[in-house]
Protein backbone atom coordinates (compact mmCIF):
# COMPACT_ATOMS: atom_id res chain seq x y z
CA UNK A 1 0.00 0.00 0.00
CA UNK A 2 2.73 2.75 1.21
CA UNK A 3 5.09 1.03 -1.21
CA UNK A 4 3.72 2.59 -4.30
CA UNK A 5 2.98 5.83 -2.71
CA UNK A 6 6.73 6.25 -0.91
CA UNK A 7 8.97 4.25 -3.01
CA UNK A 8 9.57 7.20 -5.79
CA UNK A 9 10.03 9.86 -3.49
CA UNK A 10 12.88 7.97 -1.95
CA UNK A 11 15.95 7.56 -4.31
CA UNK A 12 17.66 5.07 -2.84
CA UNK A 13 15.20 2.99 -0.82
CA UNK A 14 16.56 0.04 1.14
CA UNK A 15 14.99 -3.17 0.39
CA UNK A 16 11.36 -3.84 1.47
CA UNK A 17 12.78 -6.21 4.56
CA UNK A 18 15.25 -3.20 6.00
CA UNK A 19 12.53 -0.97 4.89
CA UNK A 20 9.78 -2.55 7.82
CA UNK A 21 12.42 -1.55 10.60
CA UNK A 22 13.08 1.74 10.03
CA UNK A 23 15.08 2.29 13.39
CA UNK A 24 17.75 0.70 11.13
CA UNK A 25 18.30 2.58 8.78
CA UNK A 26 19.10 6.81 9.40
CA UNK A 27 15.63 8.61 8.33
CA UNK A 28 15.36 10.75 5.62
CA UNK A 29 14.30 14.40 6.69
CA UNK A 30 11.41 13.37 3.63
CA UNK A 31 10.60 9.97 5.24
CA UNK A 32 10.56 11.96 9.22
CA UNK A 33 7.88 14.15 7.85
CA UNK A 34 6.08 11.43 6.71
CA UNK A 35 6.03 9.52 9.93
CA UNK A 36 5.47 12.72 12.20
CA UNK A 37 2.39 13.62 9.66
CA UNK A 38 1.28 9.81 9.94
CA UNK A 39 0.91 10.22 13.47
CA UNK A 40 -0.70 13.65 13.60
CA UNK A 41 -3.37 12.57 10.93
CA UNK A 42 -4.07 9.00 12.91
CA UNK A 43 -3.66 10.45 16.13
CA UNK A 44 -6.74 12.16 16.85
CA UNK A 45 -9.14 9.52 15.99
CA UNK A 46 -7.17 7.09 18.03
CA UNK A 47 -7.18 9.34 20.94
CA UNK A 48 -11.18 9.38 20.75
CA UNK A 49 -11.81 6.01 20.46
CA UNK A 50 -8.86 5.01 23.29
CA UNK A 51 -10.85 7.77 25.90
CA UNK A 52 -14.33 7.03 25.25
CA UNK A 53 -13.65 3.03 25.69
CA UNK A 54 -10.42 2.65 27.83
CA UNK A 55 -11.04 5.33 30.04
CA UNK A 56 -14.55 4.16 30.82
CA UNK A 57 -13.59 0.51 31.76
CA UNK A 58 -11.14 1.50 33.51
CA UNK A 59 -13.06 3.31 35.65
CA UNK A 60 -15.28 0.22 35.90
CA UNK A 61 -12.73 -2.02 37.23
CA UNK A 62 -11.70 0.76 39.78
CA UNK A 63 -15.71 1.27 40.51
CA UNK A 64 -16.46 -2.43 40.79
CA UNK A 65 -13.96 -2.97 43.99
CA UNK A 66 -16.40 -0.84 46.08
CA UNK A 67 -19.68 -1.19 47.81
CA UNK A 68 -21.30 1.91 46.16
CA UNK A 69 -24.43 2.95 45.61
CA UNK A 70 -25.69 6.33 44.22
CA UNK A 71 -28.66 6.95 46.84
CA UNK A 72 -25.91 6.64 49.86
CA UNK A 73 -22.42 8.20 48.02
CA UNK A 74 -21.52 9.04 51.70
CA UNK A 75 -21.41 4.93 52.50
CA UNK A 76 -18.85 4.14 49.73
CA UNK A 77 -16.32 1.64 50.99
CA UNK A 78 -13.56 -0.78 49.69
CA UNK A 79 -15.08 -4.07 49.55
CA UNK A 80 -12.03 -5.69 47.14
CA UNK A 81 -13.50 -8.68 45.43
CA UNK A 82 -16.77 -8.84 46.94
CA UNK A 83 -19.28 -7.77 44.59
CA UNK A 84 -17.69 -10.69 42.38
CA UNK A 85 -18.27 -12.50 45.11
CA UNK A 86 -21.84 -11.76 45.59
CA UNK A 87 -22.86 -11.88 41.55
CA UNK A 88 -20.92 -15.44 41.17
CA UNK A 89 -23.35 -17.05 43.82
CA UNK A 90 -25.90 -15.13 42.60
CA UNK A 91 -28.87 -17.61 40.25
CA UNK A 92 -29.78 -14.72 38.69
CA UNK A 93 -26.44 -13.83 37.74
CA UNK A 94 -26.02 -17.32 36.24
CA UNK A 95 -29.53 -17.31 34.56
CA UNK A 96 -28.54 -14.47 32.76
CA UNK A 97 -25.61 -15.86 31.51
CA UNK A 98 -27.30 -18.87 30.36
CA UNK A 99 -30.00 -16.90 28.19
CA UNK A 100 -27.24 -14.85 26.99
CA UNK A 101 -25.35 -17.64 25.87
CA UNK A 102 -28.44 -19.65 24.32
CA UNK A 103 -29.75 -16.03 22.62
CA UNK A 104 -26.00 -16.06 21.30
CA UNK A 105 -25.97 -19.52 19.97
CA UNK A 106 -29.37 -19.78 18.81
CA UNK A 107 -28.96 -16.92 16.62
CA UNK A 108 -25.28 -17.29 15.58
CA UNK A 109 -26.36 -20.86 13.99
CA UNK A 110 -29.82 -19.68 12.54
CA UNK A 111 -28.12 -16.30 10.72
CA UNK A 112 -25.10 -18.19 9.77
CA UNK A 113 -27.08 -20.81 7.40
CA UNK A 114 -30.08 -18.14 6.33
CA UNK A 115 -27.49 -15.50 5.78
CA UNK A 116 -25.52 -18.28 3.78
CA UNK A 117 -28.88 -18.63 1.79
CA UNK A 118 -29.26 -15.10 1.01
CA UNK A 119 -25.52 -15.06 -0.33
CA UNK A 120 -26.21 -17.48 -2.27
CA UNK A 121 -29.17 -15.82 -3.71
CA UNK A 122 -27.77 -12.62 -4.47
CA UNK A 123 -24.20 -14.08 -5.49
CA UNK A 124 -26.55 -16.04 -8.35
CA UNK A 125 -29.48 -14.03 -8.99
CA UNK A 126 -29.81 -12.97 -12.55
CA UNK A 127 -29.16 -9.48 -13.62
CA UNK A 128 -32.44 -7.65 -13.25
CA UNK A 129 -33.74 -8.80 -9.65
CA UNK A 130 -30.12 -8.77 -8.11
CA UNK A 131 -30.32 -4.77 -7.67
CA UNK A 132 -33.73 -5.55 -6.28
CA UNK A 133 -32.92 -8.25 -4.26
CA UNK A 134 -29.66 -6.27 -2.75
CA UNK A 135 -31.71 -3.41 -1.36
CA UNK A 136 -34.90 -5.80 -0.30
CA UNK A 137 -31.67 -7.48 2.20
CA UNK A 138 -30.51 -3.95 2.91
CA UNK A 139 -33.82 -3.05 4.54
CA UNK A 140 -33.73 -4.41 8.01
CA UNK A 141 -29.62 -3.78 8.61
CA UNK A 142 -30.86 -0.07 8.29
CA UNK A 143 -33.88 -0.65 10.13
CA UNK A 144 -33.81 0.62 14.09
CA UNK A 145 -33.42 -2.36 15.92
CA UNK A 146 -35.91 -0.74 18.38
CA UNK A 147 -38.27 -0.83 15.31
CA UNK A 148 -37.76 -3.88 14.54
CA UNK A 149 -38.60 -5.43 18.30
CA UNK A 150 -41.88 -3.14 18.36
CA UNK A 151 -42.81 -4.94 14.62
CA UNK A 152 -42.41 -8.18 15.91
CA UNK A 153 -43.57 -7.83 20.09
CA UNK A 154 -46.80 -6.19 18.30
CA UNK A 155 -47.40 -9.10 15.70
CA UNK A 156 -46.89 -11.41 18.11
CA UNK A 157 -48.96 -9.99 21.23
CA UNK A 158 -52.12 -11.12 22.93
CA UNK A 159 -53.87 -8.39 22.17
CA UNK A 160 -52.61 -6.51 19.26
CA UNK A 161 -50.93 -9.41 17.17
CA UNK A 162 -52.65 -11.22 13.99
CA UNK A 163 -49.67 -13.86 14.45
CA UNK A 164 -51.95 -16.55 16.90
CA UNK A 165 -54.95 -16.81 13.93
CA UNK A 166 -52.29 -17.00 11.11
CA UNK A 167 -50.70 -20.37 13.07
CA UNK A 168 -53.02 -23.12 12.98
CA UNK A 169 -51.67 -25.48 15.53
CA UNK A 170 -51.41 -22.12 18.11
CA UNK A 171 -54.50 -21.42 20.32
CA UNK A 172 -56.16 -17.40 19.49
CA UNK A 173 -55.65 -16.74 23.45
CA UNK A 174 -51.66 -18.32 23.38
CA UNK A 175 -49.52 -15.81 25.05
CA UNK A 176 -46.41 -15.36 23.40
CA UNK A 177 -45.07 -13.34 26.32
CA UNK A 178 -46.25 -15.21 29.13
CA UNK A 179 -43.42 -17.56 28.97
CA UNK A 180 -39.96 -17.85 28.39
CA UNK A 181 -39.33 -20.21 25.76
CA UNK A 182 -41.59 -18.62 23.66
CA UNK A 183 -40.54 -15.07 24.80
CA UNK A 184 -37.96 -15.77 23.93
CA UNK A 185 -38.17 -17.11 20.40
CA UNK A 186 -39.78 -14.26 19.18
CA UNK A 187 -36.89 -12.10 20.87
CA UNK A 188 -34.49 -14.44 19.02
CA UNK A 189 -36.83 -14.00 15.44
CA UNK A 190 -36.35 -10.10 16.19
CA UNK A 191 -32.68 -10.27 15.88
CA UNK A 192 -32.40 -12.85 13.43
CA UNK A 193 -34.44 -11.13 11.08
CA UNK A 194 -32.54 -7.95 11.70
CA UNK A 195 -29.10 -9.01 11.41
CA UNK A 196 -28.92 -11.36 9.09
CA UNK A 197 -28.23 -9.04 6.39
CA UNK A 198 -25.20 -8.10 7.35
CA UNK A 199 -23.81 -11.73 8.43
CA UNK A 200 -25.16 -12.42 4.62
CA UNK A 201 -23.17 -9.98 3.21
CA UNK A 202 -20.10 -10.37 4.28
CA UNK A 203 -20.25 -13.86 3.37
CA UNK A 204 -21.11 -12.78 -0.10
CA UNK A 205 -18.20 -10.84 -0.23
CA UNK A 206 -16.24 -13.80 0.82
CA UNK A 207 -18.22 -16.05 -1.91
CA UNK A 208 -17.29 -13.25 -4.91
CA UNK A 209 -13.55 -14.11 -3.73
CA UNK A 210 -13.36 -17.71 -4.66
CA UNK A 211 -11.59 -18.04 -7.02
CA UNK A 212 -13.92 -19.55 -10.80
CA UNK A 213 -10.81 -21.88 -11.62
CA UNK A 214 -11.54 -23.70 -8.22
CA UNK A 215 -15.35 -24.53 -8.63
CA UNK A 216 -15.16 -24.84 -12.42
CA UNK A 217 -12.24 -27.81 -12.38
CA UNK A 218 -14.17 -29.34 -9.74
CA UNK A 219 -17.27 -29.73 -11.68
CA UNK A 220 -15.14 -30.62 -15.06
CA UNK A 221 -13.34 -33.29 -12.60
CA UNK A 222 -17.11 -34.65 -11.98
CA UNK A 223 -17.69 -32.84 -8.34
CA UNK A 224 -21.49 -32.83 -7.45
CA UNK A 225 -22.59 -28.94 -6.02
CA UNK A 226 -22.54 -30.64 -2.57
CA UNK A 227 -19.18 -31.73 -3.18
CA UNK A 228 -18.04 -28.47 -4.37
CA UNK A 229 -19.94 -26.51 -1.63
CA UNK A 230 -18.50 -28.49 0.61
CA UNK A 231 -14.60 -29.07 -0.81
CA UNK A 232 -13.64 -25.87 -2.57
CA UNK A 233 -16.42 -22.79 -1.52
CA UNK A 234 -16.74 -23.15 2.23
CA UNK A 235 -12.77 -23.75 2.84
CA UNK A 236 -12.13 -20.26 0.81
CA UNK A 237 -14.63 -18.67 2.27
CA UNK A 238 -13.08 -19.30 5.69
CA UNK A 239 -11.89 -15.63 6.56
CA UNK A 240 -15.29 -14.42 5.82
CA UNK A 241 -17.00 -16.83 7.47
CA UNK A 242 -14.89 -16.58 10.57
CA UNK A 243 -15.15 -12.56 10.70
CA UNK A 244 -19.15 -12.61 10.13
CA UNK A 245 -19.30 -15.11 13.47
CA UNK A 246 -16.94 -13.17 15.64
CA UNK A 247 -18.49 -9.67 15.20
CA UNK A 248 -22.63 -11.32 15.13
CA UNK A 249 -21.67 -13.51 18.42
CA UNK A 250 -20.15 -10.42 20.05
CA UNK A 251 -23.19 -8.49 18.55
CA UNK A 252 -26.08 -11.08 19.99
CA UNK A 253 -24.10 -11.26 23.26
CA UNK A 254 -24.58 -8.10 23.76
CA UNK A 255 -28.29 -7.87 22.87
CA UNK A 256 -30.60 -5.60 24.92
CA UNK A 257 -32.86 -3.87 22.48
CA UNK A 258 -35.02 -6.75 21.77
CA UNK A 259 -35.31 -7.90 25.12
CA UNK A 260 -35.75 -4.54 26.85
CA UNK A 261 -38.75 -3.72 24.49
CA UNK A 262 -40.48 -7.01 24.39
CA UNK A 263 -40.29 -8.16 28.21
CA UNK A 264 -38.22 -5.92 29.92
CA UNK A 265 -36.23 -9.37 31.34
CA UNK A 266 -39.97 -11.32 32.79
CA UNK A 267 -40.11 -14.52 32.57
CA UNK A 268 -37.02 -15.61 32.84
CA UNK A 269 -35.82 -13.94 29.45
CA UNK A 270 -33.33 -11.14 31.12
CA UNK A 271 -29.86 -11.33 29.54
CA UNK A 272 -26.68 -9.95 31.13
CA UNK A 273 -26.81 -6.93 29.57
CA UNK A 274 -30.22 -6.02 31.18
CA UNK A 275 -28.99 -7.01 34.65
CA UNK A 276 -25.97 -4.36 34.53
CA UNK A 277 -28.58 -1.89 33.28
CA UNK A 278 -31.19 -2.72 35.98
CA UNK A 279 -28.59 -2.68 38.23
CA UNK A 280 -26.49 0.45 37.97
CA UNK A 281 -28.87 2.64 36.21
CA UNK A 282 -32.21 1.52 37.33
CA UNK A 283 -31.30 0.80 40.68
CA UNK A 284 -28.19 3.19 41.05
CA UNK A 285 -25.83 0.55 42.63
CA UNK A 286 -23.02 1.35 40.36
CA UNK A 287 -20.13 -0.46 42.50
CA UNK A 288 -22.14 -3.86 41.50
CA UNK A 289 -23.84 -2.56 38.15
CA UNK A 290 -19.62 -2.25 37.85
CA UNK A 291 -18.87 -5.44 38.13
CA UNK A 292 -21.15 -6.99 35.87
CA UNK A 293 -19.45 -4.98 33.53
CA UNK A 294 -16.57 -5.59 34.08
CA UNK A 295 -17.45 -9.29 33.45
CA UNK A 296 -19.22 -8.66 30.32
CA UNK A 297 -16.10 -7.30 29.21
CA UNK A 298 -14.16 -10.27 30.08
CA UNK A 299 -17.12 -12.18 28.50
CA UNK A 300 -16.45 -10.81 24.78
CA UNK A 301 -12.91 -10.57 25.20
CA UNK A 302 -12.87 -14.25 26.15
CA UNK A 303 -15.27 -14.89 22.96
CA UNK A 304 -13.23 -12.78 20.42
CA UNK A 305 -9.92 -14.84 21.33
CA UNK A 306 -11.97 -18.41 21.00
CA UNK A 307 -12.90 -17.10 17.80
CA UNK A 308 -9.59 -15.94 16.47
CA UNK A 309 -8.09 -18.67 17.57
CA UNK A 310 -10.63 -21.52 16.74
CA UNK A 311 -10.55 -20.37 13.04
CA UNK A 312 -6.81 -19.54 12.90
CA UNK A 313 -7.08 -16.35 11.01
CA UNK A 314 -5.00 -13.66 11.88
CA UNK A 315 -7.28 -10.85 12.01
CA UNK A 316 -4.90 -8.01 11.39
CA UNK A 317 -3.65 -9.98 8.34
CA UNK A 318 -3.54 -7.73 5.29
CA UNK A 319 -3.19 -4.24 7.15
CA UNK A 320 -0.75 -2.37 7.60
CA UNK A 321 1.66 -3.75 4.96
CA UNK B 1 -32.61 -18.83 -19.51
CA UNK B 2 -35.70 -21.34 -19.56
CA UNK B 3 -38.96 -20.14 -18.17
CA UNK B 4 -38.89 -22.41 -15.63
CA UNK B 5 -35.36 -20.52 -14.39
CA UNK B 6 -37.32 -17.47 -14.73
CA UNK B 7 -40.44 -18.31 -13.02
CA UNK B 8 -38.17 -19.85 -10.24
CA UNK B 9 -36.08 -16.85 -10.09
CA UNK B 10 -39.56 -14.41 -9.35
CA UNK B 11 -40.30 -17.03 -6.45
CA UNK B 12 -37.41 -17.10 -4.77
CA UNK B 13 -37.34 -12.86 -4.93
CA UNK B 14 -41.12 -12.92 -3.60
CA UNK B 15 -39.51 -14.94 -0.76
CA UNK B 16 -36.77 -13.03 0.45
CA UNK B 17 -39.13 -9.53 -0.10
CA UNK B 18 -41.59 -11.29 2.25
CA UNK B 19 -39.15 -11.80 4.83
CA UNK B 20 -37.57 -8.95 4.72
CA UNK B 21 -40.04 -6.30 4.35
CA UNK B 22 -42.82 -8.41 6.21
CA UNK B 23 -42.22 -7.05 9.71
CA UNK B 24 -42.17 -3.05 8.74
CA UNK B 25 -45.69 -3.84 6.59
CA UNK B 26 -47.30 -5.44 9.31
CA UNK B 27 -46.20 -2.40 11.63
CA UNK B 28 -46.90 -0.03 8.75
CA UNK B 29 -50.58 -1.45 9.19
CA UNK B 30 -50.67 -1.19 12.69
CA UNK B 31 -49.65 2.46 11.87
CA UNK B 32 -52.84 2.97 10.12
CA UNK B 33 -55.58 1.26 12.16
CA UNK B 34 -58.14 3.24 14.59
CA UNK B 35 -57.66 2.22 18.20
CA UNK B 36 -60.76 -0.07 18.50
CA UNK B 37 -59.17 -1.82 15.07
CA UNK B 38 -55.93 -2.80 16.89
CA UNK B 39 -57.03 -5.60 18.87
CA UNK B 40 -58.99 -7.56 16.10
CA UNK B 41 -56.12 -10.06 15.58
CA UNK B 42 -56.33 -8.74 11.70
CA UNK B 43 -53.19 -8.32 9.76
CA UNK B 44 -55.00 -5.21 8.00
CA UNK B 45 -56.59 -2.47 9.24
CA UNK B 46 -60.90 -2.66 8.50
CA UNK B 47 -60.33 0.94 7.70
CA UNK B 48 -57.24 3.01 7.24
CA UNK B 49 -56.75 5.91 9.26
CA UNK B 50 -54.14 9.00 10.10
CA UNK B 51 -54.97 9.30 13.48
CA UNK B 52 -51.90 7.68 15.04
CA UNK B 53 -49.58 10.16 12.84
CA UNK B 54 -51.83 13.09 13.79
CA UNK B 55 -51.45 12.10 17.18
CA UNK B 56 -47.67 11.97 17.21
CA UNK B 57 -47.00 15.12 14.88
CA UNK B 58 -50.10 17.48 16.27
CA UNK B 59 -51.61 15.23 19.65
CA UNK B 60 -50.76 13.98 22.82
CA UNK B 61 -47.77 12.15 21.44
CA UNK B 62 -46.36 15.03 20.00
CA UNK B 63 -43.99 16.32 23.51
CA UNK B 64 -42.57 13.54 23.21
CA UNK B 65 -41.82 12.57 19.49
CA UNK B 66 -40.83 15.82 18.20
CA UNK B 67 -37.97 17.00 20.13
CA UNK B 68 -36.98 13.41 20.09
CA UNK B 69 -36.95 13.28 16.63
CA UNK B 70 -34.85 16.91 16.29
CA UNK B 71 -32.49 14.77 19.33
CA UNK B 72 -31.83 12.15 17.07
CA UNK B 73 -31.17 13.94 13.61
CA UNK B 74 -29.34 16.59 15.51
CA UNK B 75 -27.05 14.39 17.45
CA UNK B 76 -26.83 11.58 14.68
CA UNK B 77 -25.98 14.31 12.47
CA UNK B 78 -22.86 15.51 14.51
CA UNK B 79 -21.83 12.09 15.62
CA UNK B 80 -21.61 10.75 11.97
CA UNK B 81 -19.45 14.12 10.44
CA UNK B 82 -16.72 14.16 13.42
CA UNK B 83 -16.47 10.61 13.11
CA UNK B 84 -16.04 10.46 9.28
CA UNK B 85 -13.64 13.98 9.67
CA UNK B 86 -11.61 11.86 12.25
CA UNK B 87 -11.71 8.44 10.15
CA UNK B 88 -10.85 9.92 7.18
CA UNK B 89 -7.59 11.61 8.18
CA UNK B 90 -6.50 8.24 10.31
CA UNK B 91 -7.24 6.35 7.11
CA UNK B 92 -5.80 8.59 4.90
CA UNK B 93 -2.75 8.19 7.16
CA UNK B 94 -3.27 4.60 7.16
CA UNK B 95 -2.85 3.84 3.36
CA UNK B 96 -0.44 6.88 2.65
CA UNK B 97 1.48 7.25 4.93
CA UNK B 98 4.22 5.36 6.76
CA UNK B 99 4.48 5.77 10.69
CA UNK B 100 4.76 3.60 13.13
CA UNK B 101 1.71 2.73 15.52
CA UNK B 102 -0.13 1.72 12.48
CA UNK B 103 -1.47 -1.44 13.36
CA UNK B 104 -1.45 -0.58 16.74
CA UNK B 105 -4.30 2.00 15.46
CA UNK B 106 -5.84 -0.30 13.25
CA UNK B 107 -5.65 -3.06 16.46
CA UNK B 108 -7.53 -0.48 18.64
CA UNK B 109 -9.81 0.20 15.94
CA UNK B 110 -11.10 -3.70 16.03
CA UNK B 111 -10.89 -3.88 19.91
CA UNK B 112 -13.24 -0.35 20.11
CA UNK B 113 -15.44 -2.14 17.76
CA UNK B 114 -15.99 -5.59 19.89
CA UNK B 115 -16.61 -3.25 22.97
CA UNK B 116 -20.12 -4.16 25.08
CA UNK B 117 -21.61 -0.76 25.06
CA UNK B 118 -23.05 -1.91 28.34
CA UNK B 119 -19.93 -2.11 30.20
CA UNK B 120 -18.86 1.49 29.50
CA UNK B 121 -22.74 2.60 30.20
CA UNK B 122 -22.20 2.61 34.06
CA UNK B 123 -18.79 4.57 34.32
CA UNK B 124 -20.17 7.11 32.08
CA UNK B 125 -23.34 7.39 33.38
CA UNK B 126 -21.67 8.39 37.01
CA UNK B 127 -19.30 10.45 35.27
CA UNK B 128 -21.61 12.49 33.19
CA UNK B 129 -23.65 13.23 35.80
CA UNK B 130 -20.39 14.71 37.91
CA UNK B 131 -19.39 17.14 34.87
CA UNK B 132 -22.79 18.11 33.64
CA UNK B 133 -22.75 16.19 30.21
CA UNK B 134 -25.70 13.74 31.46
CA UNK B 135 -28.87 14.48 29.24
CA UNK B 136 -26.94 16.53 26.71
CA UNK B 137 -26.48 16.32 22.89
CA UNK B 138 -22.27 16.34 23.93
CA UNK B 139 -23.18 13.50 26.25
CA UNK B 140 -24.31 11.02 23.65
CA UNK B 141 -22.42 12.29 20.62
CA UNK B 142 -19.03 11.59 22.60
CA UNK B 143 -19.87 7.88 23.14
CA UNK B 144 -21.65 7.38 19.72
CA UNK B 145 -17.96 8.32 18.56
CA UNK B 146 -17.14 4.68 19.95
CA UNK B 147 -19.89 3.17 17.72
CA UNK B 148 -18.76 4.93 14.81
CA UNK B 149 -14.94 5.66 14.23
CA UNK B 150 -14.08 1.94 14.11
CA UNK B 151 -15.87 1.26 11.66
CA UNK B 152 -15.12 4.25 9.76
CA UNK B 153 -11.30 3.72 10.09
CA UNK B 154 -11.94 0.04 8.44
CA UNK B 155 -14.02 0.70 5.75
CA UNK B 156 -12.26 4.17 4.61
CA UNK B 157 -8.75 2.62 5.20
CA UNK B 158 -10.08 -0.39 2.82
CA UNK B 159 -11.44 2.20 0.28
CA UNK B 160 -8.38 4.23 0.12
CA UNK B 161 -5.96 1.39 -0.25
CA UNK B 162 -7.79 0.30 -3.81
CA UNK B 163 -7.01 3.83 -4.98
CA UNK B 164 -4.20 4.44 -7.46
CA UNK B 165 -2.30 7.13 -6.09
CA UNK B 166 0.59 7.01 -8.86
CA UNK B 167 -2.63 9.54 -10.82
CA UNK B 168 -1.50 12.38 -8.52
CA UNK B 169 1.99 12.05 -9.05
CA UNK B 170 1.00 11.61 -13.04
CA UNK B 171 -0.66 14.70 -12.41
CA UNK B 172 1.99 16.74 -11.35
CA UNK B 173 4.38 15.44 -14.09
CA UNK B 174 1.40 16.96 -16.49
CA UNK B 175 1.65 20.45 -14.58
CA UNK B 176 -0.44 20.22 -11.89
CA UNK B 177 0.73 21.40 -8.39
CA UNK B 178 0.57 19.13 -5.75
CA UNK B 179 -2.13 20.72 -4.20
CA UNK B 180 -4.20 20.90 -7.45
CA UNK B 181 -3.05 17.92 -8.01
CA UNK B 182 -4.60 16.48 -5.01
CA UNK B 183 -7.90 18.26 -5.13
CA UNK B 184 -8.53 17.15 -8.81
CA UNK B 185 -7.14 13.81 -9.06
CA UNK B 186 -7.56 11.83 -4.84
CA UNK B 187 -10.56 14.16 -4.02
CA UNK B 188 -12.96 12.54 -6.69
CA UNK B 189 -11.84 8.98 -6.11
CA UNK B 190 -12.19 9.37 -2.27
CA UNK B 191 -15.56 10.88 -2.08
CA UNK B 192 -17.59 8.09 -2.79
CA UNK B 193 -15.68 5.75 0.09
CA UNK B 194 -16.12 8.91 2.07
CA UNK B 195 -19.79 9.27 1.39
CA UNK B 196 -20.94 5.17 2.28
CA UNK B 197 -18.59 5.31 5.23
CA UNK B 198 -20.95 8.46 6.16
CA UNK B 199 -24.18 6.20 5.65
CA UNK B 200 -22.96 3.68 7.83
CA UNK B 201 -21.70 5.85 10.60
CA UNK B 202 -25.05 7.37 10.22
CA UNK B 203 -27.14 3.82 10.27
CA UNK B 204 -25.06 2.74 13.65
CA UNK B 205 -25.76 5.94 15.60
CA UNK B 206 -29.34 5.92 14.36
CA UNK B 207 -30.00 2.67 15.65
CA UNK B 208 -28.24 2.88 19.40
CA UNK B 209 -30.81 2.67 22.08
CA UNK B 210 -28.45 1.40 24.58
CA UNK B 211 -26.61 4.62 25.08
CA UNK B 212 -29.96 6.86 24.39
CA UNK B 213 -31.67 5.18 27.36
CA UNK B 214 -29.25 5.32 30.00
CA UNK B 215 -27.58 8.77 28.98
CA UNK B 216 -30.85 11.16 28.92
CA UNK B 217 -33.44 11.42 31.16
CA UNK B 218 -35.64 14.20 29.60
CA UNK B 219 -36.31 15.66 25.79
CA UNK B 220 -33.02 17.99 26.02
CA UNK B 221 -31.08 14.83 24.84
CA UNK B 222 -33.40 11.57 24.58
CA UNK B 223 -33.09 10.39 20.79
CA UNK B 224 -36.40 8.94 18.93
CA UNK B 225 -35.45 4.76 19.73
CA UNK B 226 -35.26 5.85 23.51
CA UNK B 227 -38.37 7.83 23.24
CA UNK B 228 -40.23 5.26 21.38
CA UNK B 229 -39.19 2.90 24.54
CA UNK B 230 -41.02 5.32 27.39
CA UNK B 231 -44.45 6.67 25.12
CA UNK B 232 -47.31 6.03 27.04
CA UNK B 233 -50.83 5.81 25.78
CA UNK B 234 -53.62 8.54 26.27
CA UNK B 235 -55.25 6.94 29.27
CA UNK B 236 -53.56 4.49 31.49
CA UNK B 237 -55.80 1.48 29.83
CA UNK B 238 -54.71 2.32 26.27
CA UNK B 239 -51.93 0.72 24.96
CA UNK B 240 -49.93 3.43 22.38
CA UNK B 241 -49.30 0.67 20.23
CA UNK B 242 -51.09 2.96 17.36
CA UNK B 243 -48.81 6.14 18.33
CA UNK B 244 -45.50 4.08 18.74
CA UNK B 245 -46.26 2.12 15.04
CA UNK B 246 -46.71 5.62 13.59
CA UNK B 247 -43.04 6.86 14.95
CA UNK B 248 -41.40 3.98 14.35
CA UNK B 249 -42.74 4.28 10.57
CA UNK B 250 -41.87 7.76 10.41
CA UNK B 251 -37.68 7.27 11.80
CA UNK B 252 -37.90 4.13 9.22
CA UNK B 253 -38.90 6.17 5.79
CA UNK B 254 -35.24 8.22 6.10
CA UNK B 255 -33.42 4.92 6.19
CA UNK B 256 -35.37 2.90 3.30
CA UNK B 257 -34.46 6.23 1.15
CA UNK B 258 -31.30 5.75 1.66
CA UNK B 259 -31.19 1.97 1.61
CA UNK B 260 -33.12 2.28 -1.82
CA UNK B 261 -30.93 4.98 -3.27
CA UNK B 262 -27.01 3.88 -1.76
CA UNK B 263 -27.49 -0.14 -1.91
CA UNK B 264 -24.57 -0.71 -4.22
CA UNK B 265 -22.33 1.60 -2.37
CA UNK B 266 -23.59 0.78 0.87
CA UNK B 267 -22.91 -3.21 0.46
CA UNK B 268 -19.54 -2.34 -0.93
CA UNK B 269 -18.33 -0.31 2.24
CA UNK B 270 -19.86 -2.88 4.31
CA UNK B 271 -18.23 -5.71 2.96
CA UNK B 272 -14.95 -4.00 1.93
CA UNK B 273 -14.84 -2.71 5.72
CA UNK B 274 -15.09 -5.62 7.60
CA UNK B 275 -13.12 -8.57 5.56
CA UNK B 276 -10.60 -6.82 3.66
CA UNK B 277 -9.68 -3.67 6.44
Amino acid sequence: MSETAAAPTRAADPPVEERRKPKKAPLSDRARAERRLGIMLAAPAFVVMVAVTVYPIVQAFFDSLFSYRLTAPDEREFVGLANYGVLFTDPVFWKDLGVTVLITLVTVAVELVLGFVLALVMHNAITKLRGLLRTAILVPYGTITVVSAFAWFFAFDINTGFVNSWLPFVEDSFNWFGSAAPALTVIMLSEIWKTTPFISLLLLSGLAQVPGELTEAARVDGGTRWEIMRRVVLPNMKAAIMVAVLFRALDAFRIFDNVFIMTNGAYGTEVLSLLAYRTSIGRLEIGMGSAISVVLFLCVIGIAIVAIKGFKVDLTSGEGR
Amino acid sequence: MTTKQKVGWIAITVVVLVYTLGPLVSILMTSFKATGDLTTGRFLPTSFVLDNYTQIFAGSARDLFLPALRNSIGITLIATAIAVVLATLCAYAIARLDFPGKRLVLFSALGVSMFPVISIVTPLFNLWRTIGLYDTWAGLIIPYLSLTLPISIYTLAAYFQQIPWDLERAAQVDGATSFEAFRKVIVPLALPGVFTTAIIAFFIAWNDFVYGISLTSTSAARPVPAALAFFTGASQFEEPTGAISAAAIIVTIPIIIIVVLFQRQIVSGLTQGAVKG
